[in-house]
């Protein structure tokens, strides 16, 4: 479950953020995942239990993932794999090891609360609901 | 838990001591990365609710752990791996056998990691090289922080290569750079021989693949010409090395492949030659 370290980094520098930016709470934060960053959605529950009783408690985790590509020095051009964790081009089926994209793991917005704010926070009580509003954003 | 680094979270632990008891008069060679990063941070204006645009790794932290660690290894002239593989794929036997072959220290040291027990750091020291023990409790991987700490507690000197045996687990540990040369992969042939697609992360992630417990081939049905294939699927620039660590079989070449890294260490880049470790 490596996914729970990768929740304490992440809760780690959105508190760091939140203190320079005299935020009382998170309400959002955006993370890009590359397709061959290890993660898994696992993440989503990790990052609920990690963020109870920090100033990310209740704010929503939107992902927003991004494909594997590869240089084709045959084709010389970006392509996708052939299959899943095959580094051959798609379109002419030879070697191509060299990844474009696809290693991501960053966070890319955070949107913070401050005192005195009368907007409530979106209602995403239940898993379901959550993970609806961050399949949305992909 | 640090409150400052958050370093000695959990119930890890070093050399049997807790990683940190506290932040005041606690000793580190390296660094501590407490500042936010280099992100670009560009801020929208708000009444009440805000947002920060930044492009920040989440990993940063642990990667400037990482750097530091590397450029320690590096004007110490002290090759490091970081060995990964799923438990009892034969990590320390290897070690043993290559402290056998190659002499303690000076030549090698080795950081165990293990979520418990000073077992494998016992039987690397009753080969008389220089171990530590980390302990991650109920953390799943090693992370560059504690190598950082566990590098205090050995002698280290030019030529010594420094083996981090990696919690049992071909998942997580892919995911945290150590600030090592190489990852390399060892996978025993009672496993089953698709390994490398069933984790792959693990298998892209590494330089070099070992398959260990040849010996045991005769016995089992491991296919190791589509191992290769599967790992080269996944990573088409492994290099693979065939041994047995209780036989011996194959472990010139392992020894081989210790050298030729070790010498790429200290060698200018502009001198080297350009051909691969090993094929």
């Amino acid at each position: 479950m490596h996914e729970l370290s990768i929740a304490q980094n992440l809760i780690e520098l959105v508190s760091e953020h939140a203190s320079q930016e005299g935020a009382c709470r998170v309400r959002t934060i955006r993370i890009r995942l590359g397709e061959l960053s290890g993660f898994q959605r696992a993440l989503y529950f990790c990052f609920e239990r990690v963020a109870q009783n920090t100033v990310c408690e209740g704010a929503r985790l939107e992902i927003e993932t991004v494909p594997l590509t590869l240089h084709c020095g045959t084709c010389n051009d970006t392509r996708r794999p052939s299959t899943r964790y095959s580094f051959r081009c798609c379109e002419c089926g030879m070697p191509a090891s060299e990844v474009v994209t696809g290693r991501e793991m960053q966070i890319t917005a955070i949107e913070f609360g401050f005192a005195g704010t009368d907007v409530p926070a979106p209602d995403l009580s239940s898993k379901h609901e959550r993970l609806t509003a961050a399949r949305q954003i992909n | 838990m640090c409150g400052v680094c958050g370093c000695g979270d959990g119930e890890v632990r070093i050399g049997g001591k807790p990683a940190h008891k506290s932040h005041s008069g606690h000793d580190h060679s390296h660094q501590h990365h407490h500042e936010a990063g280099s992100a670009t941070v560009n801020s929208d204006g708000g009444d009440q609710n805000r947002w920060l645009h930044i492009e920040q790794d989440i990993l940063s932290k642990n990667d400037r752990y990482a750097e530091d660690n590397r450029a320690r290894f590096n004007e110490l002239e002290v090759l490091a791996l970081n060995l990964v593989s799923s438990p009892g794929a034969g990590k320390t036997s290897l070690l043993t056998a290559t402290a056998e072959a190659i002499g303690g220290a000076p030549h090698m040291a080795v950081i165990e990691g293990d979520q418990e027990t000073e077992n494998d750091a016992e039987r690397i020291r009753a080969t008389g090289v220089d171990a530590v023990q980390i302990n991650t409790g109920r953390v799943c991987h090693l992370d560059a922080h504690m190598i950082g700490h566990a590098m205090d507690e050995l002698t280290l000197s030019a030529g010594t290569v420094l083996f981090i045996e990696n919690v049992g687990n071909l998942v997580c540990p892919a995911a945290f750079d150590l600030g090592e040369h190489h990852k390399v992969a060892i996978l025993s042939v009672t496993e089953g021989e698709d390994k490398p697609i069933k984790y792959p992360d693990m298998f892209a992630a590494s330089d070099l693949m070992i398959l260990n417990k040849t010996d045991l081939l005769p016995y089992v049905d491991f296919d190791v010409e589509r191992c290769v294939e599967y790992a080269r699927r996944v990573n088409p620039q492994i290099a693979v090395l065939q041994l047995s660590a209780r036989n011996g079989e194959g472990m010139e070449d392992w020894l081989a492949w210790l050298a030729n890294a070790s010498d790429r260490l200290t060698t200018p880049v502009r001198q080297r030659p350009v051909v691969q470790v090993n094929a």
